[in-house]
């Protein structure tokens, strides 16, 4: 399975790490919500079909990836950062940040 | 009831050339309604049936499956029974499981081929041989049988195994519980198949359930590819597709995630391990079948799955693992590998209970541990069905713990949905 790391390009899964279900939001850390947390803990989507799953591309760039995967077929539709405002260390240097 | 397969009957059929045999289990087609479907012919389904039938004489039943009989996990497994778990609950229940196991051949008729040779953990380092005697003495404390090992005497059992101190990780000891062993996983899907449906249990193969039939939130039978089916109570076992069935109810999100697990098997040898052994500094067992072939195993691939095979870095890495511990099979030819979907609860520990929706009940999250617990998930999600309420075995393994805090984290990990 080859994963394209938007910053590195398609690489073996063997670099990246699983981090597992995309849809779950963590709750404000002062929330003592604790339905929400135990959802957010324990409780995740299971879809035989497109899953939306965060991967690290640990081996790689550490980047973390929000993918796009076919848990019946592993094909991958698509794969992007995370946190879409600092998507490249080109970018940040072009705003000036280190 | 007479023994259907005996000496007797072997030698009166093998006289009339063996064409008066009965098929083991009848192809019915389904009725309009029963009073339990159980959704899954795998082995817990199997043997659901079979004990719903024998222990609480209800026999309108039918066992519906997707595709063939044991086409699933319990086909797919490497075979290994245990019950050498730290916590009671665990503890109780395998050991429940253990004691079925020990007289299954003879109650089913049917040789499952139970061989208690023993499953040996190897110990790598001092605090983890410390754990295997606080795990030992735990389990001799509710009574299930433990000893620690020596590396002299685990060489004398396994004598191809690397013990010496140039071992990449030398073995320092081990914790061998003697009554665990191995079973003809497939024996124990046909035998339960045949003691089920002999008590007038309907076996529907090819019949996938695609939805649940409802008045308001009480589930009243299922949808399938043969047609609806009624029923006062239906059953999930499913284990692997646990996810999807559970969202034809509407129930989106579980403390499971399916994944899937590779396991393998060697060109057949002579008698080379006589006992079932386990890496202690990775995550890899082996034992060898009785046709030759060393049956073996590791980690999970890591990432959701419902596909049946994996890739291949899972494969070099159990390959490692082996010639770690047993050097001399460097040479020894990979036949087959196969991959199975594993329902990962996230305590590692499974769930059979009533529920989560009226007139629905729910066995799932076995792990990696599946096959061994096939007897007691079936003998106590039966008693869960036909009484209404959990047996004390299962009743710790509900579907709400996870929510209320009473996990039953065997490895004081923490939740992830990796453990076993």
């Amino acid at each position: 399975m080859l994963i394209t790391c938007p910053y590195c390009g398609p690489r073996d899964v063997i670099e990246f790490t699983y981090q597992g279900d995309g849809n779950r939001e963590r709750p404000d850390p002062a929330s003592q919500n604790f339905e929400a947390w135990n959802a957010y803990v324990y409780d995740r989507l299971n879809p035989a079909g497109d899953h939306n799953e965060i991967w690290q591309h640990s081996g790689g760039c550490r980047a973390h990836l929000r993918v796009v995967r076919n848990t019946l077929t592993h094909e991958i539709s698509s794969v992007a950062f995370v946190r879409g405002d600092h998507t490249s260390i080109a970018r940040r240097k072009a705003e000036g940040k280190s | 009831m007479m023994a259907e397969y005996s000496a007797f009957s072997l030698l009166a059929n093998a006289l009339k050339g063996n064409k008066d045999w009965k098929p083991a289990w009848r192809k019915p087609d389904p009725k309009a309604s029963y009073d339990v479907i159980i959704i899954g012919g795998g082995g817990h389904g199997l043997a659901t049936a079979y004990y719903l039938a024998k222990e609480h004489g209800i026999t309108n039943v039918a066992v519906l499956e997707k595709g063939w009989l044991g086409s699933g996990n319990v086909g797919r497994n490497t075979t290994a029974v245990r019950s050498n778990y730290l916590l009671p609950a665990n503890t109780r229940f395998y050991e429940h499981s253990m004691k079925l196991w020990e007289n299954l051949s003879h109650e089913l008729n049917y040789n499952v081929m139970f061989s208690q040779r023993g499953c040996l953990n190897l110990a790598h380092t001092p605090a983890q041989f410390d754990d295997y005697a606080r795990r030992g003495n735990a389990m001799r404390h509710l009574g299930v049988d433990a000893e620690l090992m020596t590396p002299a005497q685990i060489k004398r059992l396994i004598p191809a195994l690397d013990i010496s101190d140039s071992a990449r990780f030398p073995v320092i000891g081990g914790l061998m519980q003697r009554r665990a062993g191995t079973a003809r996983h497939d024996a124990v899907a046909w035998g339960y198949a045949r003691g089920a449906d002999r008590r007038g249990v309907d076996i529907i193969e090819n019949c996938e359930v695609t939805g649940f039939l409802r008045d308001g939130d009480r589930v009243t039978g299922v949808s399938t590819s043969r047609g609806d089916i009624r029923a006062k109570k239906v059953a999930v076992a499913v284990a692997g597709s646990t996810g999807r069935v559970m969202q034809l109810a509407g129930i989106e999100t579980m403390p499971i995630e399916s994944h899937v697990l590779q396991a393998f098997v060697t060109e057949s040898l002579k008698p080379f391990i006589d006992t079932v052994v386990t890496f202690g500094m990775g995550h890899f067992y082996m034992s060898q079948s009785d046709k030759g072939g060393l049956v073996y195993g590791g980690d999970l691939d890591g990432y959701n799955s419902y596909a049946q095979r994996g890739n291949l870095p899972i494969v070099d890495e159990v390959m490692s693992e082996m010639l770690a511990l047993f050097p001399g099979l460097a040479r020894v030819r990979m036949l087959r590998s196969w991959g199975g979907v594993c329902d990962m609860s996230m305590d590692g520990s499974p769930i059979i209970t009533t529920g989560p929706l009226p007139g629905m009940y729910l066995n799932c999250g076995w792990c990696y541990g599946g096959f061994k617990a096939t007897p007691a998930s079936g003998w106590c999600f039966a008693w869960t069905i036909a009484k209404d309420q959990p047996h004390d075995f299962n009743a710790p393994f509900t579907l709400d713990r996870f929510h209320r805090g009473l996990v039953i984290d065997d490895k004081g990990q923490g939740a992830t949905p990796r453990l076993h």
